[in-house]
């Protein structure tokens, strides 16, 4: 297990102009487990990469617990990668693929055995070792790649590459919640990258969120959630995402299409380009009090309904409660304590 | 309007569709909902013309069209991986259904910027996919469906390779675009949470057999069946094996008896089933149902919390609202309303758990 | 449904017209010989199996097959191991790609007959690069009289007509392998050797089995090269079965025999092909069976 530290990584693909991941600075805690989340094209991948020395950054360098790894191949790193694609060797048996890494390095048989069956055991595939790994269902193939970096004792970090993508729906829980409790036994540092927010909120402590090569925010998941520092974020988080309002401000109250929403505290704002951000979480709906709106969409997802209302030329989406009854006129009321302020898309924020 | 009759199809050993029977009307969405494998594509296949059923027979406005080739139909399908013509323009793409039967360079140029416009697809005319995005080119793909006037739109899980963002969009975006057509629209997904968005109609589907088909709410709500409960529950359906003795109900490994108010109709096996929301920290009812687990680990989402617990010997789930974190191994009594507290007996048919419920 | 496959059958008739008259009718003719003998004079009487059981005693027979299996196995023994070694070392991607690629094509691309003309003319002591080139270095060097030197020959010309059909076969497998599995195998820290034990050979294992099937029956029915550089000398060091066949059928003019060990020769080859496919094919149904995917076709 290692801290990973990032100093002034910067990356260009051949004959770009344009980097692909802006000089960045970045320090994790060893044993801690963290996402790197955003959409395609954002970096994540090649930061992963990165990391873990399959690919050579133009610029900066990389330590573990201290030690700058940049020169050193993959193989010297001790680091494990879980891919996208599920990688077996199709040749081997479900044991011989989780002793190939532990063979590779020369460990004693005895020793590689029992590794084995731990890991086995841990991944809840006892009893199979012996099966063809060529014949198991995708969810069990990524296990088995799971396993191949479980089952060796040096491991530094696990990196994870949108590793459920080719996972179906229900098998889908299953493996994250085995990927935290393997996370809360072991310690490993875990790396975890994806353009899924329920993942990366779910399994990290602290979710590094990417857009177009930089770095725009870094919290845990409740930080995320409720303090976005920019508007992306805001809006990428959250099923639908935030609500991002345009607005202006008088003394403790923002304007909406001259409505009156009291502010948790007062704001000294000037200019323009602000935006009033709230969760669809955050906002009631009512029939009789509040600001007044036009119901575009009412979709009943299941477990909650998705009001969508227009003000003006603005949408503003709502979660209410499974069965709740939209009234006839509807007004919105909006939760002053989880509000937020932008100026030109950047939080406002007078709490120290 | 489409109609399948006792349609199967097999390849090999294996069974892709077991006997389904289907009628799907025009304007409205159709949803084909099932894990992977579940016979969803091979179904696809087959309405499409690209396979042939081995028995059965599909009727199209009343007239067969098994053996009419696929080009002959007229149909337009959209698959999981962007498919487009890799060295036409956009523009050509979208128009290369018009093109190919004749129709004029004026007619085609309209309905190309027609398209166009509705996908926001306008500024990329003159690129080739290659230079474009993923979503992008999926809507490249949509678009090329769309122009086409299909009588019959299939589209094969079309945004599960795009991020969940774009999906976010594009399918907000789906239900206008087709709506207007007045086609079959069949749209093919894993996921519930999609159907449920979408709305229309929802077949589902298990291991290649229709388990159940009727108006998507409905089918959530009341699922006739155990299994079209189960592939309608993202996170998974909470189930439990129940006896019944004398009218009472307990749990069939423990013994604890379960003070369901369901009107019992004969003694024998039964299967309790919960989704993940309904269970909640509080009985808000004197009737509620407390359930007694233990946490082996929460997952917090920023506004929901995942709880994973111990119930008696099954792995189950509770979807909360708000952030609630639980030490591992804590015990932690949870409640579920009467009406929310689904029961399939042996048959694994739903038994109406509440006299008045329905919808 | 009917309609369909009638008017296919009709677009098939003209290939099986030519098949008929190129391949099935002279079968038919040559089985029709191998059962036969004849006083001359285009008399013919049926013999039954008498030929087929003259040619399978005969000790000609057995050496010209012994020829032609020594000659397979080497070749086989030397051109997959070189050409999954070629393409093992060939580039995957950018501007050496094609060049490689256009390379080894060449020695595809040249008539049989030619690249046996070449070779004859190489080899010459007197006027050929390499007889000459031998000849000063001080190798005794003949192929026209000493038998190891036309083994060699012959050998050395099929490797250099013959590999690069190996090499891009194998090429096609190896490319069409997701470059993730390398950077799995990096990390595990694989081998070089264990990275080509268990994840090159076992995803060229089907295209593998393609090259030495092709190998093994070109080889195994060689005649052109052969006879163009040795005429099947010195003495008949160099007589493979083809070659014997061909001096039985046109030079002695003796048509039983001929046929019967034609049919022979083409039921050894069947089976040897046979045995080869069930052999490496037996792996690689584990391999097409992989639960989760389904593929429609």
């Amino acid at each position: 297990m290692a801290g990973i530290e990032l100093a002034g990584i910067a990356h260009r693909y051949h004959g770009n102009d344009a980097y692909s991941v802006n000089p960045l600075n970045q320090h994790w805690q060893d044993g801690g487990a963290y996402a790197l989340l955003g959409p395609s094209g954002c970096g994540k991948t090649t930061l992963l990469n990165i990391i873990s020395g399959l690919l050579s950054p133009t610029g900066g360098k990389v330590l573990f617990d201290g030690q700058d790894m940049t020169g050193l191949r993959t193989e010297q790193r001790n680091i494990a990668q879980v891919f996208q694609f599920p990688v077996v060797y199709d040749t081997l048996s479900v044991a011989e693929n989780l002793a190939f890494p532990l063979r590779n390095r020369g460990l004693e048989k005895l020793e590689v055995s029992t590794r084995v069956k731990e890991v086995l055991t841990l991944l809840g595939m006892t009893g199979r070792g012996q099966q063809q790994a060529s014949s198991l269902n995708a969810d069990d193939k990524q296990k088995i790649s799971l396993g191949r970096g479980l089952v060796r004792t040096d491991v530094n970090a696990i990196l994870f590459d949108e590793p459920l993508t080719v996972i179906d729906p229900h098998l889908k829980w299953q493996l994250r919640t085995e990927l935290k409790k393997i996370h809360r036994q072991f310690g490993h540092t875990m790396i975890y990258v994806t353009h899924d927010q329920i993942e990366a909120l779910t399994f990290a402590d602290q979710v590094v969120v990417m857009y177009e090569g930089s770095v725009v925010q870094i919290g845990t998941p409740q930080q995320l959630f409720d303090k976005p520092q920019h508007t992306f974020v805001g809006s990428f988080i959250g099923s639908p995402g935030m609500n991002i309002i345009r607005c202006g401000v008088d003394g403790s109250d923002a304007i909406i299409e001259g409505n009156r929403i009291p502010l948790h505290q007062s704001v000294t704002a000037t200019g323009d380009g602000l935006e009033l951000g709230i969760r669809p979480e955050h906002i009631q709906l009512s029939g009789s009090e509040g600001v007044s709106v036009e119901v575009t969409v009412v979709e009943d997802v299941g477990k909650h309904i998705v009001v969508r209302t227009r003000l003006a030329e603005q949408e503003i989406d709502v979660i209410v409660r499974e069965g709740t009854a939209i009234p006839e006129r509807v007004f919105l009321k909006f939760d002053a304590a989880k509000l937020n302020l932008y100026q030109d898309s950047f939080l406002l924020d007078s709490d120290p | 309007m489409l109609e399948l009759r006792n349609v199967a199809r097999k390849v090999g050993d294996e069974i892709y569709v077991d006997d389904i029977s289907l009628t799907l009307e025009r304007g409205e969405l159709n949803i084909l909902l099932g894990p992977t494998l579940s016979g969803k594509t091979s179904l696809m296949r087959l309405m499409a013309g690209l396979d042939k059923p081995d028995s059965g027979e599909i009727n199209f406005d009343a007239r067969s069209v098994v053996g009419i080739p696929v080009q002959k139909r007229n149909v337009a399908m959209v698959y999981q991986e962007f498919i487009n013509y890799p060295t036409l323009t956009v523009y050509d793409n979208i128009a290369s259904p018009l093109t190919v039967i004749g129709q004029p360079a004026k007619v085609v140029e309209r309905r190309v910027h027609e398209v166009a416009d509705l996908l926001q697809l306008k500024e990329l005319l003159k690129r080739t996919p290659a230079t474009l995005s993923g979503g992008q080119q999926q809507r490249v793909a949509l678009a090329r469906a769309l122009a086409k006037r299909a009588d019959l739109v299939l589209l094969d899980e079309p945004l599960a390779n795009l991020d969940f963002k774009l999906r976010e969009e594009l399918r907000a975006e789906l239900p206008g675009l087709f709506a207007e057509m007045g086609c079959v629209f069949v749209y093919a997904t894993s996921e519930p949470s999609e159907a449920l968005i979408l709305g229309g109609n929802t077949a589902c589907l298990h291991q290649g057999s229709l388990v159940e088909f009727g108006a998507t709410l409905q089918t959530y709500r009341q699922p006739a069946l155990l299994q079209a409960a189960c592939t309608f529950s993202d996170p998974p359906l909470n189930t439990i094996n129940l006896q019944c003795s004398d009218g009472r109900f307990k749990l069939a490994e423990s013994g604890a008896s379960i003070p369901l108010s369901a009107s019992a109709r004969k003694d024998g096996s039964y299967t309790l089933g919960i989704r993940p929301h309904h269970l909640t920290l509080q009985a808000e009812q004197d009737s509620d149902i407390q359930l007694k687990g233990r946490v082996s680990v929460t997952e917090l989402s920023g506004s929901e919390s995942f709880v994973h617990f111990q119930f008696n010997t099954s792995a189950w789930v509770a979807l909360l609202h708000g952030i609630r974190e639980f030490d591992e191994a804590e015990d932690v009594d949870f409640y579920v309303s009467q009406e929310n507290a689904m029961l399939f007996d042996s048959q694994n048919r739903l038994v109406l758990a509440h006299a008045g419920a329905g919808d | 449904m009917k309609v369909h496959n009638n008017r296919a059958w009709l677009l098939v008739l003209p290939v099986l017209v030519l098949v008929a008259v190129s391949a099935i009718i002279p079968l038919m003719t040559v089985v029709n010989y191998s059962v036969q003998d004849s006083f001359g004079n285009n008399e013919f009487f049926w013999v039954g199996t008498e030929w087929f059981q003259e040619i399978l005693a005969s000790e000609r027979f057995h050496n010209a097959l012994q020829r032609t299996l020594l000659f397979s196995a080497l070749i086989l023994a030397i051109e997959i191991p070189l050409g999954i070694s070629i393409a093992l070392a060939m580039p995957r991607k950018g501007f050496g790609v094609s060049i490689c690629l256009v390379l080894m094509a060449l020695p595809l691309l040249i008539p049989w007959n030619v690249v046996g003309t070449i070779w004859q003319v190489f080899g010459r002591v007197d006027i050929g690069l390499l007889g000459y080139g031998l000849a000063n270095l001080g190798v005794d060097y003949n192929y026209t009289q000493d038998t190891m030197d036309a083994w060699i020959t012959l050998i050395v010309m099929d490797v250099w007509h013959w590999t690069s059909l190996v090499v891009l076969l194998c090429y096609s497998g190896l490319v069409a392998i997701p470059e993730v599995y390398y950077q799995a195998a990096r990390i595990d820290g694989a081998s070089r050797w264990a990275i080509f034990r268990y994840i090159q050979l076992p995803k060229m294992k089907r295209v593998l089995l393609i090259a030495v099937l092709l190998r093994f029956m070109d080889s195994f029915m060689i005649y052109t090269e052969p006879f163009v550089v040795t005429g099947g000398g010195p003495g008949n060091a160099t007589t493979f079965l083809s070659i014997d066949l061909v001096q039985m059928a046109v030079g002695q003019f003796d048509l039983g025999p001929a046929a019967a060990m034609s049919l022979i020769y083409f039921l050894i080859i069947l089976l040897l092909c046979w045995i080869f496919y069930t052999v490496m094919t037996s792996t690689t149904e584990q391999d097409a069976t992989a639960a989760g995917e389904r593929r429609h076709e």
